[in-house]
């Protein structure tokens, strides 16, 4: 397949430049559609975001557009390639459940990692090394994961996730189980992957962690993903919120302001027009309503969500946050 | 890099984290005095196989006498074996000499086409046996019975037999072969058992740590079945070779005689060569089944449920050869070379008593064929019904799973 792909967002975008297509992409099991015709395109270079509820059907879709599981319908093509397993090189993957033989030791397990991915073994062992002195654990580097913390592991693992240098990185829930001050650590990684070119693709149920990160996202919801696309063309599904505060209580600039204009304490509270702020501005100026002040609120996107996936997977995404991973 | 390349390139760094897992345990020590257990079964097996053994060898007497003689002696065979059966041997007939008709009965001990374990020629009153010494030595008696019979209904005069004596004999090289070939099958079928039973829970680990999914997302699934397969084969040959040594040492230091076998059809170092390989392709096929089996399962438990009836299985597999062994030419035979998992049995067997080689090249790219197959099955299998996302799944038990496989 070539030309252009076109996401949910209705952004076009050339597919030489996606790290990432899928169309349409199916999967059901034991009768269950668990996956029911998702459509992503991940720009390369960019980070994206999964974003959805516990079930909602983004560890599948991951599974699928890593080759791990093959869709039932629907097209993908990862790097270039409609098997993502002949690029595997070229990715690393971080799983949700996260695992390394407990017999090896930190250096090892990296370098193992690394020679799945094609790098040879005392290459991928070297750099282990250096990757953990790199990141303050190089006095660990010949002990034992089962001797290892809970923290210390994951780093190990998300070191070797890393270590052969990959174009596409996909995390499944990378900050589930980190505290917070590994989440930040993360963040700045997954930011610094994306300045050096790296394409990151992550999931997760923390709409905060999306909308900090990412430079777009899908949100998905039984299955179904009814938005993919920029962040921003997400918050720009609502209309900016407008506060304003006036010296007049009454004037004919009273007709500016839409029907859903509420008053509450000292503020006017509304939706943005369609029109713009520059219509209202003229009407509240020319009608002497004395503004004292006035502000733009974007949505957030957490509003994006409740709004584009509605309120019962909203309420899913809150409880899952909640929940112990 | 080319698929088949890369596929053997993971399978070796799986192979190689595997076996370095295996042999630098702390465990390995015990499995390297496992064989103790083993030995004893073989002993209880060796007995099954002496019976086996009876059936195959058929003593039988060639008789080279006049047509009148040769019409006696085999009445007075079916009359002493009605008195005393299973003691005399069998008796055919391999010409009727005509009056001053010479016969070559060493030729016809060569003879590979009708093998006899002895001629009996002359006539009733002087017979002649020609037979290795100690088949001579042992039927002498048998022979001038079945003569005075043959003379009369109520002998009182047993003819002196005269004895030609030849070093060996085509039916004694066949027997000894069955006995190389016998051995042989136990030896690979111990082995096998013994070894190939330890892939089943070889998967059960990397589910356990949950990094299957790292390295299905890394490399193709039957680059990974396959290179725990050669990782478990080549902790096998280290296992092998240390008992092997071991054994050798003992035999070396004068421990014990070990009985000499016979020198198989094919010679005793492509024989050897041929053992290696059909070694290395019974495991790979029981192994990839077992793998293949042992994937399904979630836990410990279910692994160690599955370990009786995979015994079970091997046994069968190997009575099966043996039942072969003992029916050349046959259905059983052809069905036991074809049927994959007794085929390197069978064609071992058949290695220690026909010179053929070609024979081996076809079974051994077949069996080859089969492990790939049943290799790629296994994968396919294990990715459809295991690699799901969400935990309902991962507690599903294995029955469930392959029940539910066959939805796909």
């Amino acid at each position: 397949m070539t030309g252009n792909g076109i996401d949910a967002g209705g952004v076009e975008v050339a597919s030489t430049e996606l790290a990432i297509e899928a169309r349409g992409l199916v999967k059901r099991f034991d009768g269950f559609t668990a996956v029911d015709g998702v459509d992503i395109s991940v720009p390369k270079g960019s980070i994206y975001g999964i974003l959805g509820p516990n079930g909602a059907g983004k560890t599948t879709t991951l599974r699928m557009l890593l080759g791990i599981i093959d869709p039932d319908q629907g097209y993908r093509r990862v790097l270039g390639h409609e098997r993502p397993t002949d690029v595997a090189r070229r990715i690393g993957y971080l799983p949700e459940e996260r695992g390394l033989y407990p017999a090896m030791k930190a250096y090892e397990a990296i370098g193992f990692l690394a020679a799945l991915r094609g790098v040879p073994l005392k290459e991928g062992r070297r750099k282990g090394r250096e990757l953990l002195e790199a990141h303050g654990l190089g006095y660990a580097a010949d002990r034992q994961i089962r001797q290892m913390s809970k923290g210390m592991a994951q780093t190990v693992q998300l070191l070797g996730t890393l270590v052969h240098e990959p174009d596409l990185v996909v995390f499944d829930e990378p900050f589930s189980g980190l505290d917070a001050l590994n989440q930040g650590k993360l963040e700045r990684m997954i930011r610094d992957l994306a300045a050096r070119g790296t394409t990151v693709i992550f999931s997760t149920h923390v709409i905060a962690h999306a909308e900090r990160l990412c430079d777009q996202v899908a949100i998905i919801a039984g299955g179904k993903v009814p938005f993919a696309g920029p962040v921003d063309v997400a918050r720009d599904r609502l209309r900016p919120q407008v506060r304003l505060e006036t010296r007049a209580q009454d004037g004919v600039w009273r007709a500016a302001l839409p029907a859903d204009a509420r008053h509450e304490g000292a503020f006017w509270h509304f939706t943005l027009p369609e029109t713009g702020v520059e219509p209202l501005l003229r009407a509240l100026i020319e009608g002497n309503a004395g503004i004292l002040s006035l502000s733009i609120e974007r949505a957030g996107l957490h509003d994006a969500f409740v709004a584009i996936a509605g309120e019962a997977a909203a309420k899913a995404l809150e409880e899952s946050a909640g929940e112990p991973k | 890099m080319s698929g088949f390349a890369e596929k053997l390139r993971a399978a070796m760094v799986i192979a190689r984290r595997d076996f370095v897992a295996v042999v630098f345990s702390k465990t390995f020590i015990f499995f390297l005095i496992g064989p103790v257990f083993p030995v004893l079964v073989g002993g209880l097996a060796g007995s099954i196989g002496g019976k086996v053994q009876q059936n195959v060898e058929r003593p039988t007497i060639g008789l080279a006498m006049s047509a009148d003689d040769s019409r006696a002696m085999l009445g007075a065979r079916t009359e002493l074996q009605g008195r005393v059966p299973g003691m005399i041997p069998e008796i055919v007939v391999l010409r009727e000499i005509a009056p001053g008709e010479t016969f070559d009965a060493r030729a016809a001990l060569a003879d590979g086409d009708r093998p006899v374990s002895a001629v009996l020629g002359g006539t009733l009153e002087k017979p002649l046996l020609t037979a290795p010494g100690e088949r001579a030595r042992q039927w002498v008696g048998v022979v001038s019975n079945l003569a005075a019979r043959a003379r009369s209904a109520t002998p009182t005069d047993y003819p002196a037999v005269a004895v030609e004596e030849v070093t060996t004999s085509v039916a004694k090289v066949k027997t000894g072969q069955i006995y190389t070939a016998q051995a042989a099958q136990v030896m690979l079928f111990l082995l096998t058992m013994l070894l190939a039973g330890m892939v089943l829970s070889n998967l059960v680990e990397e589910k356990g740590n949950k990094i299957i999914e790292v390295l299905a997302a890394a490399i193709p699934m039957d680059a990974m079945f396959m290179g725990k397969l050669f990782a478990m084969l080549a902790v096998s040959l280290v296992g092998i070779a240390v008992w092997g040594g071991v054994g050798g040492a003992i035999v070396l230091a004068g421990a014990r005689n070990l009985p000499t076998m016979s020198v198989p059809a094919v010679g005793w170092p492509l024989f050897l060569t041929l053992a290696f390989l059909y070694f290395a392709m019974a495991y790979l096929l029981m192994g990839s089944l077992f793998l293949s089996i042992g994937g399904m399962a979630t836990t410990v438990r279910e692994v160690q449920t599955l370990s009786m009836p995979v015994s079970m299985f091997q046994l069968m597999v190997f009575f099966f050869a043996s039942f072969a062994l003992t029916s050349p030419g046959t259905w059983i035979d052809w069905a036991s070379i074809i049927f994959p998992v007794s085929s390197p049995y069978a064609m071992l067997a058949r290695a220690a008593q026909y010179p053929d080689v070609w024979p081996h090249v076809v079974a051994l790219g077949w069996q080859v064929l089969w492990v790939i197959v049943i290799v790629r099955a296994g994968a396919q299998l294990f990715r459809r019904t295991v690699m799901k996302s969400g935990p309902s799944t991962a507690k599903r038990s294995i029955w469930s799973r392959l029940r539910r496989a066959k939805a796909y």
